[in-house]
This record gives C-alpha cells, structure tokens and sequence, in this order.
C-alpha cells in the first residue's frame, strides 16, 4: 500500500499516547458506532508507485493518439510552445492554494493580474475576472451578470456550440430565467428573428464568433440590434482568431467571454480548460469569480491583491453575483505564458495559419465533391456536405490514423484546421479520403 | 462621536431627516465607524419603492457588505450618486454622505432621537 | 519586481512558428483595427521572469501549510506524471467510444471509487470544482422535487457555520436561502432545525466534520428531521478528509453530496485552480445526473446519459486529467491507505490542539475531527492583537497562516488543518512557532501591526485596491 504519511507507526503511538489516548477509535468517538464502517472499503488494495504507475500507463494506452486532427468543435489542437508546460509545472505555483494572503503570494498575484491585461488586450474590453471553469460555464455566468429585475428573459443564438447552450440552459434552470433559442439562418445568428421578438424584456442575446459552424458573425449590425432593444451583447469568442478578427470591443459586446483552451492547454479528453470573461467597466462590478488588482504595500511598493471581494460568495453569501470559489487560476497562467511566448506577431501567426490552412483544406475537400453547406466566410472551422455517410467516412479515415472532422449529421461534418495542419498533411488527409470513397 | 440633534435615527444606524414631505436618508457616525473604511456602495434607483425596515442597499468594507435599511416606506426622488465614487465620503462626513431621498413617506419606522440614539450605541458597544 | 510588460523590446519575441507564407486573405468580415499588445521578450527574460514569480509563490512544496478547510496535503508526483500521459493529454473529447475506452475507464473506476468512499450509487465527474458540484447537488434536488410536482419545496437550509459557497449556490439553483443557528458546540440547534423545516423544505446543506472541526454526533436525527419533512440531504464534501474509509455520508442519512479531488484526493490546487467537484448520489437521484457516465458495453465502455438529466454543467466530461491524478492516489492507497490518511489527519489535528491548548483558546475544546478553530478573541480584547496580526505574524516564520476569520459564528477565528502529510517534525516545529507568536503578542503587542517583514512585500492596502480598481496594466 502507498501512503503519503511520513510519521512512523512507532511515532503515530507516541502521539496519541501525548494527547491522552488509548487507541485510534477515540479520535472517532463522536462518530455514533453504527454509523461506523464495519468492513473494508469496496477498493482494490492500496499499491506501490511501480505498479501504480504500470496500471495508469496500460489505462490511457486504451486510447487512440490520433497523428492527424481535424477535429474542433470546442477544443482544438494547437501548438503548446515548451516553455509554457516546463513554467506552469513549477511546483510554488502548482501546489499554492488561491492567493488570499498577499505578502506570500505575489508571485500567483501578478502572473493574474498580467493574465488579465492580456485577455483585455485580446478582446478589447476593459476588464477580466481571474477565469471561471470553462467557455461554456462563462457563457453562463455573463448571462447572469445580465440579468436584473426588470430584465429577465435570456436569448441564445441557435448558432452557438450546442455544449455551450446545453449549459446555459442548466444554469437557466436553476435560476428560473426564461430562455429563448433564436434559430439560426443559413449557420448565422438569425437577427430577423431577433427583431421579429415579441417580448419587451430581452436582458441579453449570447452570440459566438466564429461560431459553433466556424462562420463569423456580424457582430456590428448584432450589437446595434441587441442595444436597440435595451439588451447587453454576449460574445462568446475564439481567442487565437481575435490576433486577426474585429473584436467584440470594436462592435460593441457588453461582455466577451470564451474558451482559453486553444491558449496553451492539452486537449486532455476535455480539461481542464479555462474560461476567460471580460466587460465593460460599467459591468466590473457584477463580474463574478475573482479578480486581482494593484495597489502598494507598506513601503509604498506596487503589490497585488485580491480586490472587490465584496462581489463574492465568501463575504455576500446568497446575495454573491455567483458561487464560484476555485477557478482555473493554473490554467490562466497557462494562457498568460502562452501569450507572452507568442507575442502578438507569433499569435497573429498561428490566426493566419489556422484560417489559410482550413481554406486549403475546404478547397482539397471541394476537390473531392465535397460541398460547404453554409456560403459565408470562416475562421478555421467549416460545414461540409458529404458525397458519402460521414459517420462511415469518420471511422474509416479514424482506421487510417486521422481524426476527421465532426459527424453533425448522416451527411454533414464539421471540420477544422489549425496552424498543426501542414498543406502536406492535408493532401494526406485527401488522399486517404479517396482511398475510403474508392 | 458625532449625533447631531436636527436628525432622528434607525436601531440599525441609519439617520433620517424628513423635511417638507421629502427623507433624507444616511448612514450615522457609529455605524460608519463600526463599518471601518467604506469601498463601495449599492444604492437604489429612482422611482424604487422603499419599505420601512428593508434594505435599501448595501455598503461594502473589503472584508464585509452590511445592508442599509430604509427608515421609512416611501418613494425615491434622488440618489446621490457621487457615493459611487467617492465612498470615503461615508467615512469622512457621515451626515452630509446621504445615500437617497424618498417622498410619498407612508410609513416611519420608530425612531430615535439624539440623545436616545447615542445612548443605544453606548449599549452597543458594551456587546 | 518589474511586470512582464515592462520587460523586453520591441520585435523581440520567440520564434516559435513559421510565417504562413501565403496567408488567406479573407473577406466581408471586419477585421482587427486596435493593433495586439501583448509582451515582446525572448524566451530568456520570459524564463526568467516566471522564476521570479515563483519565488514570491508559497506552495504545500514551499512549507507547511495548515489553511483550514482547505486540505493542503501533499500532492503526489506520480498524479503529475499520470496526467500527462500522452494517452490523455493529446486525446480528443469528442473521439468516437471505441477511441476513448482508456478514458472512459478512468471515469468508470474513479466513480465506482468515490461510491464506495460515499456510500452513495451514483456519480457524475463533469463539475469543475466544490461550489460548482454543491450547484449540481442543488438541481438535483430541484429537479427531483419537480419531478414528483412538488413545486412548493423552494427552501434550503443552511447552518450560520456554512461556507459561503453553500448559500451562494442555493440561490444560484433558484432557491430561498433559510439560515439556522449552530448550538453552542457548533453543531446544528435541533430545535432550530426542527422549526425551520416544513412543506416548503427542499433541503438541507451540511458539512459533517463541520466547519468547526467537529462530528456532529446528532447527524443521523438531523437527517432524519428533515427527510421526514420532505427535504433532501445534503453533503458539502469539503471535510471529507477527516472521516473517509471510517464513516460515509451515504450512510449518515445523505442523499446528495461533492467531494473535493483537489483537497480530500491529493490533487493540487494551482494557485486556485483546476480543481474538481465529482457529485455522488442516491440511486433515486441519479435519473437526473448532468453529463455522460461511462457504462459497460460488451467487452468495454460506452457513454450514456441519464433520461431526466439536468443537462450540462460544464463542457464534455469536467476536469479530466484532475480526475486521472485523483484516481491514481485511490490506487496508491486503496482500500487501507484511505482511512489511514483520514486518522493521520485526524490525529495531527488533536496533537496540534493538545500542543496549543495551554497558550490560545480553543473555540470549542472537544476532540476535533481534520481541523480546529482558535479564537483571539481575547488577545484582541487585552492586547489589541487580532487573528490578522497573528496570522501575518507566522508568514514571516515560513508558514502558511490558517484560514481566517472563518467561521463566521467564532470571533477572531484561526481555524488550522495541518493535514495527514506532515511529520511530527514539522507539525513540533509550528507548535513553537505559534506558541513564540503569542508569547510575543503578550510581551509587544504594539509590533504585532507591522509583520510581515521579511516577506516580498508588506501588508497592501486592500482599501484603496477596492476604491479606485486599477485591475489591469496599462500602457503609457
């Protein structure tokens, strides 16, 4: 059996001879007796680190490492620069607790607070929280920042990643707010539809941009309609694509939130991701999660610390503007070392990469009678029509070591290309895609 | 500590001074004391009603957030907004930091005066 | 020290992708006007500069670290080697079943652990942390109470001694919040339960140890008391540690709980994050369980979703390679290393008390579970000397101060957790340090303002960061 306990058996005696015990079971005298587990826990046998080690090893060989990914849909292959895993793996930042005492705690404290202005710069807004769990859980949280008495009613894009819908309607759920799906018209956020509304109390419309079918949307016309109505604009956004794109600032979101997974962290079968959330200053205040400001020590010295705390669960309780206590404060520094390893011209390069790449790849795939089902332009990510089953076409292509593009229907994937895809590699992918089609 | 007697005041420190059908409505000397520096406050908006006994905001220290209940019922004219960015305000003169004005008064809760007033505090800091 | 801002020059940078050497152009769509700021350092400077971060960091790996409540126990490194197996790192969430089996069997074994420690028959991993898995818990309980069209049950009952968390993701799930008083051990007021709970009873939130150290011996009335009257039970995880291989909260009465893997199951807390807060439950519950669960399918897994599910609470399958780590410390310790660890636990929490009786005063002096509660009371009283000062006291003896000011019902808390993976060594060595620092709070009470002083920086001044937020660089 491993254990982690250094006291010997000999000086866990002494120790409870010290505190005037006779046996183990008095630490657990509150403990009613039939409450008490009589026989042993329905686990394996504790194990030493070898065979540990052997048996997790042998677990994640059951997986198939795809050498050729195509695939997106919320979580994408990029680079990992090796600096980044090499400075998040140092211990002092991996094994701290949140950074509620500021004296020892700096180091945490600015890696934040550096994360922070990065996001801003990224997406053009003028504040950002530490991070919350994920894109789609932030999604969640801007919409409740939104919300207030008068407005209550929660519109969504039917053009946004399902994943993200499917937990803004949870949390919707549990707040008992309205929610209305706007569908969407040929893979854009349907603004006719929003006009057409006949409710007077919208609190918000979350877009996302590139969408969950990689089309861009028109953000401007978007925000002047939401505004119109009295709404705020959520914009769910690609990080990498924003080195090129508009940003949700320059067209007028309220709040820009999105997935930092594409920022530096593994695909890892789904997390730990990191999801960013930005406002306007007007808003700060109702951003949830925590959030880092500067100010000077006694000595007069720039320091950080945990700021508006107020907002939060530990102090406001069931009034708090969320519950949120852990973050994904690792991943953030993640994103930031990330950042500053790319720059802005190695950002805008991955951004260039990622949306040349897939046009290529949209044009090897045209080649093959493959046809886009939605006409606009895109990031890196596009809707195929198939000449063939795309569940079939998936798992034969999985046989030939590529990871195709998502199956959305019997004849329609959703596919994807990032800076990882070479041109050479794409014409690897069209031709065993000719050999499956043969 | 300072309990000017032109004012009347709440058990939960508020003053309140009703002048010409129109609450002018703060937060008292002890309280803000108590409260120790003030970082931000939530006030109400205008045409809010207010309930006599209910919160009609909230102030927050970096540690903490205390309601500020309403002394009266009634309706709010004005708010004073420089609070918002001056919260030190509350701290440094606490009868001029008034936080709402209210009219259409219907209600009252029951309260004290000065003298009364002060002497409740001083039972308040014995606890 | 300088920020990553101030460091570097223009063009500088790392070169770390190729220019695309044909880039698309594309069209109709506005493009990018505020140019990008982001850092231009060479990888040097940017090396550099993290180190430099990470010495004004305080780790479990950097000293003791005795946050109560928070479980800061060691994190093992062979849960860091696991989850970064290629085999998990660089797989695909949305791969097809056949492609992902090492995963789903990752999830498979670790719910069927966390079961078995809980007592309980179902589990979902996909909640990202303690307060996302107590909101999970609560929507349980409300879709459960739908499901049957009782829709008077909005009430959840939450003991004064509760994390803020408990409260805040009641009213998160859309439910009236029902605060009761503790009793004068700490535990929950039987009478004041029995009063609170009614028709319009969802639930009830506890955390057993609660969060003054202490078993409540009453748990299986309190449980009692409020299914009788309709509500569910449930269990805020967060002090796991303290009892688990020795009782199970599925057994206390418990319908509904989350476990912390970042405090009770080794994983680290990184700054404040990732962690993970997997959801157990009854099987009457378990129709409405978020996410995918893995299930057997032929000679392997399969995923399925339960038919009254919530939904989502987060994308794809929660903090999976938190989940790989946590897994990989229950087969280290297996089915006699994890009571061990909650008794080692247990046992440095009462040689820690027992030590410090004679020089502070115990908020309840009685056996604690994983974790005790001082109070300064006193000191405050006599010498002016908070638990702040005492707490910034110790940062300049190189360990983590507890938890402050926590719980809300002891004035003046210290609530320290020392944790199972402390030697006595260590544990004899903060004894004295603690004990130095009330002596010296009795002789020099007026220095005990100034400390720290040998930390990077000094006490900061919070009032100003909250009045005029400055929560971003901004360049000149």
């Amino acid at each position: 059996m491993g254990s982690y306990i250094p006291s010997t058996k000999s000086e866990r005696a002494q120790m409870l001879e010290t505190i005037g015990m006779q046996s183990f079971d008095d630490l657990y005298a509150d403990i009613p007796g039939q409450l008490r587990i009589r026989k042993p826990l329905n686990l394996p046998a504790g194990r030493p680190e070898l065979e540990v080690s052997r048996k997790i090893a042998s677990i994640a060989e059951k997986n198939t490492r795809f050498s050729h990914i195509f695939r997106g849909a919320g979580s994408y292959h990029h680079y990992i620069p090796a600096i980044v895993r090499q400075v998040t793996a140092k211990e002092e930042f991996v094994t701290a607790y949140t950074p509620y005492q500021a004296e020892i705690s700096q180091g945490i404290l600015q890696s934040i607070f550096e994360y922070q202005t990065m996001i801003c710069e990224l997406t053009g807004m003028d504040v950002s929280n530490a991070s919350v769990y994920d894109g789609a859980t932030a999604a969640a949280e801007a919409v409740a920042m939104c919300r207030d008495r008068k407005r209550k009613t929660v519109v969504v894009s039917g053009a946004v990643d399902p994943n993200i819908l499917s937990v803004v309607r949870t949390y919707c759920f549990g707040s008992g707010a309205p929610l209305l799906v706007l569908p969407e018209k040929d893979g854009h956020t349907d603004l006719d539809a929003w006009n057409a509304m006949d409710f007077r109390d919208p609190a918000c419309l979350l877009i996302q941009s590139p969408n969950y079918y990689g089309l861009i949307e028109d953000g401007a016309a978007i925000a002047k309609a939401v505004h119109a109505a009295g709404a705020k604009l959520i914009v769910s956004c690609n990080p990498i694509s924003l080195a090129l794109l508009a940003t949700p600032a320059e067209y007028g979101a309220d709040i820009a939130v999105g997935e930092g997974q594409p920022l530096g962290l593994p695909m890892g079968f789904g997390g730990p991701y990191l999801g960013f959330m930005t406002a306007t200053k007007e808003l700060m205040r109702k951003l949830p999660g925590r959030i880092v400001g500067q100010t000077v020590d006694a000595d007069g010295r720039r320091a950080f610390v945990l700021t508006l705390q107020a907002r939060e669960q530990h102090i406001r309780r069931e009034k708090a503007s969320s519950n949120i206590c852990s973050n994904e404060a690792l991943c953030a520094m993640t994103a930031a070392v990330y950042l500053s390893a790319m720059g802005s011209t190695g950002l805008k390069r991955a951004a260039e990469s990622c949306m040349t790449n897939a046009h290529y790849l949209l044009s090897e795939l045209e080649s093959l009678g493959f046809t886009r089902k939605y006409a606009d332009e895109f990031f890196h990510e596009f809707v195929t029509v198939c000449p063939c089953d795309a569940a079939q076409l998936a798992a034969n292509l999985a046989k030939r070591g590529y990871l195709s593009g998502l199956p959305l229907s019997e004849r329609e994937i959703l596919w994807c290309a990032t800076e990882m895809n070479s041109a050479d590699e794409i014409r690897g992918l069209r031709d065993a895609i000719k050999e499956v089609l043969a | 500590m300072n309990f000017p007697n032109e004012l009347r005041y709440s058990r939960s420190h508020e003053w309140v001074r009703i002048e010409d059908g129109i609450a002018t409505i703060g937060l008292t000397d002890y309280a803000q004391h108590e409260l120790g520096d003030l970082v931000f406050v939530n006030l109400p908006e205008e045409g809010d009603e207010l309930t006599a006994g209910e919160a009609l905001g909230d102030v927050e220290s970096v540690k903490a957030v205390s309601d500020v209940y309403s002394p009266v019922s009634g309706t709010v004219t004005e708010i004073n907004e420089e609070l918002l960015d001056h919260p030190e305000q509350i701290n440094e003169a606490p009868y001029e930091a008034w936080f709402v004005k209210a009219e259409n008064i219907t209600e009252e809760e029951e309260l004290l005066d000065a003298a009364a007033y002060e002497a409740f505090c001083e039972e308040e800091s014995k606890k | 020290m300088k920020l990553i801002f101030e460091m570097g020059a223009p063009g500088r940078g790392c070169d770390l992708l190729a220019e695309c050497p044909t880039p698309y152009t594309p069209t109709n769509v506005a493009l990018r006007e505020k140019p990008l700021h982001l850092p231009e350092v060479s990888e040097t400077e940017l090396s550099r500069h993290y180190t430099e971060l990470a010495k004004q960091a305080h780790g479990v790996n950097d000293g003791f670290y005795p946050l109560g409540s928070c479980t800061m126990k060691y994190n093992p490194k062979i849960n860091e080697e696991a989850a970064a197996l290629p085999g998990f790192t660089q797989i695909h969430p949305l791969q097809d079943t056949p492609d992902i089996q090492g995963c789903l069997e990752v999830i498979s074994e670790t719910e069927q652990a966390l079961c078995a420690i809980t007592g309980m028959d179902a589990c979902t991993l996909q909640p990202a942390a303690g307060a996302h898995g107590e909101f999970t818990g609560l929507l349980l309980i409300k879709a459960y109470h739908a499901s049957r069209g009782d829709d008077a049950r909005r009430k959840i009952i939450v003991p004064d001694s509760a994390h803020g968390t408990n409260p805040a993701s009641a009213a998160m799930a859309g439910f009236d919040v029902v605060n009761i008083v503790s009793d004068a051990h700490g535990c929950v007021d039987l009478d004041a339960l029995k009063a609170a709970v009614g028709d319009d009873t969802a639930g009830l939130m506890l955390t057993n140890p609660n969060t003054v150290g202490l078993f409540d011996p009453n748990i299986a009335e309190i449980t009692r008391i409020v299914r009788e009257a309709g509500g569910l039970c449930y269990y805020d995880g967060a002090n796991l540690n303290a009892i688990m291989g020795i009782t199970r909260p599925g057994d206390m009465g418990f319908d509904v709980m989350h476990l912390n893997l970042h405090k009770t199951f080794s994983t680290p807390h990184g700054g404040g994050g990732p962690g993970s807060g997997p959801v157990a439950c009854k099987a009457f519950l378990a129709d409405f369980l978020p996410g995918v669960r893995a299930i057997p399918a032929g000679d392997g897994l399969a995923m399925s979703r339960a038919p009254h599910s919530i939904g989502d609470v987060r994308s794809f399958y929660g903090n999976f390679l938190v989940v790989v780590r946590a897994l990989c410390y229950i087969l280290t310790l297996g089915r006699e290393g994890i009571p061990e660890a909650a008794v080692g636990a247990v046992l440095n929490a009462n040689y820690m008390m027992h030590q410090l009786k004679p020089y502070y005063q115990m908020a309840y002096d009685h056996t604690c579970m994983h974790e005790f509660v001082l109070t300064l009371e006193q000191e405050k009283r006599t010498y002016n000397v908070s638990a702040l000062d005492i707490a910034k006291a110790l940062l300049d003896h190189g360990i983590h101060p507890p938890t402050m000011y926590f719980p809300l019902i002891v004035h003046e808390a210290l609530m320290i957790e020392p944790t199972e993976t402390e030697s006595r060594e260590t544990l004899d060595e903060a004894i004295q340090i603690f004990i130095d620092v009330r002596k010296q709070s009795e002789k020099a009470p007026e220095d005990m303002h100034q400390y720290p002083l040998a930390t990077p920086v000094r006490r900061l001044d919070e009032v100003t960061a909250a009045r005029k937020p400055v929560v971003r660089y901004t360049w000149e």
